[in-house]
């Protein structure tokens, strides 16, 4: 059990599977490879990297989006959780195990086939998917904000109160700012995995990463290179992403 | 109510406080008046924190009635306008808003509770500065900032919002010994501006200083009151002179 623990942590051993995997990708089965269909040196080739990539636009605005009100929701349902009376946080409780307990590409479902009927209300294929993932993510961002808030010293509310600042202007010039530096991490990890979410809203029909793929695909026959590339831009875009929030984490911190 | 003229400033009347079964404040009775300086000393668990705390309802009591000004403090608007119009309060661990600068600490009740425009806030938050000597650290964030420098800004903070008293919890308890001096004068000088305030605090050579009335509290009761020579020379009841024989014996 300890050599295979040990083993685990040298970047050796990453190293000789990385190199047996690649191996088996391209020399065991190379007459099965045809990246034609993705080589920049012709024609078709950047055609068909130029349709995958411009998906990037809409994976990208719709966790952008997304992400942006869930903070917002997630923020408006936390504060009821943080009330010491029972009703409050008994709506709180409620929302986030009933989110919580539907899975994401279901919501996606529900939002584009079965809102528009109960609400009578026509809604656009990204707006649908914008919302599903946003009511989905807000229960975790609720997770979120709860703890943070709850990590700041009671200390600072007493102060607050002591220079009678009433409850909006304590959460929001004395606690939020503390509580968002110290939850940056927990955003960031749920942006990431909102990136990730947002491939599931290609069901209903966005032309986001992997409904590109998915009908590249259908035209071309060439599954393993196409998704090996769509594989390629999810793991490039959130490596930036990673990147970007620690940078930000530092210049938070320093200042 | 009588004349206003005779009438103490804070009025505390029979005021109980539990938590859960433990009581910290039983049956407390205190007047005092506008200038008054008092010293609350007593052991810990005494109830002398509870009891500044329930003065301006960090803490909430669940008997009898505080008066401030006349006017009787409760969670209503008007019980909180009393608050916000005449109590300032320093903590043990001086709270102040760790991702504020200085300035931005000072001017922050000003701005957002007394609703001043940004440049009398500024005026105000400099002029305090300067009372408690630090006015060339305004841009500096409190982690900066030494201990005593800390408290001081936290005197000009509860002093920015202009109150008639001033409520200090312990104010040198967190600090290092070298730094303790430095609070202490300022706190000597607003006593001498004439400042009305009540002190918990185990500085006793301070109390002697300042004091124009000493209370000693054990178990949630005020077991002694008195001016601080005979409160020191010639304490009454057992437990306050076993209380200052172990504070003072060295």
């Amino acid at each position: 059990m300890n050599l295979i623990k040990s083993r685990l942590f040298q970047s050796t051993f990453w190293f000789r599977l990385a190199a047996l995997f690649s191996l088996f990708l391209l020399g065991g089965c190379a007459d099965n490879w045809g990246w034609y269909v993705v080589n920049p040196a012709t024609e078709t080739g950047r055609q068909n990297l130029a349709f995958l990539i411009d998906g990037l636009y809409y994976t990208m605005a719709l966790s952008v989006t997304a992400i942006s009100i869930s903070i917002c929701l997630g923020l408006i349902v936390a504060l009821p959780g943080l009330s010491v009376r029972r009703m409050p946080k008994t709506i709180n409780r409620v929302f986030v195990e009933l989110v919580r307990a539907i899975p994401i590409l279901v919501l996606i479902l529900w939002v584009y086939y079965g809102l528009p009927q109960v609400a009578g209300i026509s809604i656009s294929v990204f707006w649908a998917g914008v919302l599903a993932l946003a009511i989905s993510d807000s229960a975790f961002q609720a997770e979120i904000f709860r703890a943070g808030i709850q990590s700041i010293d009671r200390g600072q509310y007493e102060a607050a109160q002591s220079i009678s600042l009433n409850y909006r202007n304590t959460m929001r010039y004395v606690i939020l700012p503390q509580a968002i530096k110290r939850i940056l991490p927990a955003l960031g990890n749920q942006l990431v995995y909102m990136l990730k979410m947002s491939s599931l809203v290609s069901v209903i029909g966005m032309q986001e990463l992997t409904r590109r793929a998915n009908e590249l695909v259908v035209t071309e026959y060439r599954p393993l290179e196409i998704y090996t590339i769509l594989v390629l831009e999810y793991l490039v875009v959130i490596l930036i992403v990673s990147a970007g929030v620690r940078w930000l984490e530092r210049r938070l911190d320093t200042s | 109510m009588t004349k206003p003229s005779t009438q103490p400033f804070i009025q505390i009347q029979n005021v109980s406080k539990y938590f859960d079964q433990f009581c910290a404040l039983d049956t407390v009775s205190l007047d005092i008046a506008l200038g008054q300086k008092l010293v609350i000393c007593g052991p810990s668990g005494s109830g002398k924190s509870t009891l500044i705390r329930c003065i301006n309802r960090l803490e909430i009591h669940e008997k009898g009635e505080i008066f401030i000004d006349g006017k009787i403090v409760d969670g209503s608007p008007a019980g909180r306008n009393v608050l916000r119009n005449n109590v300032g309060m320093v903590f043990q661990q001086f709270n102040l808003f760790p991702h504020l600068t200085i300035i931005e600490n000072l001017m922050l009740g000003p701005l957002r509770a007394r609703h001043l425009p940004e440049s009398e806030a500024r005026d105000l938050a400099m002029q305090y500065l300067e009372r408690v000597r630090i006015p060339e650290q305004l841009d500096k964030y409190p982690a900066q900032l030494s201990g005593g420098q800390q408290q001081r800004v936290a005197i000009a903070r509860a002093l920015c919002m202009m109150p008639k008293i001033m409520l200090f919890d312990e104010p040198t308890s967190a600090l290092d010994p070298e730094m303790i001096a430095e609070v202490l004068d300022v706190i000597e000088e607003l006593a001498d501006s004439g400042m009305t305030m009540i002190c918990v605090t185990h500085e006793m050579g301070f109390a002697r200083q300042v004091a124009d009335m000493m209370l000693f509290m054990d178990h949630g009761k005020i077991v002694e009151t008195g001016p601080p020579k005979t409160f020191f020379t010639t304490p009454k009841s057992d437990r306050c002179k076993l209380f200052l024989s172990q504070i003072l014996r060295h």
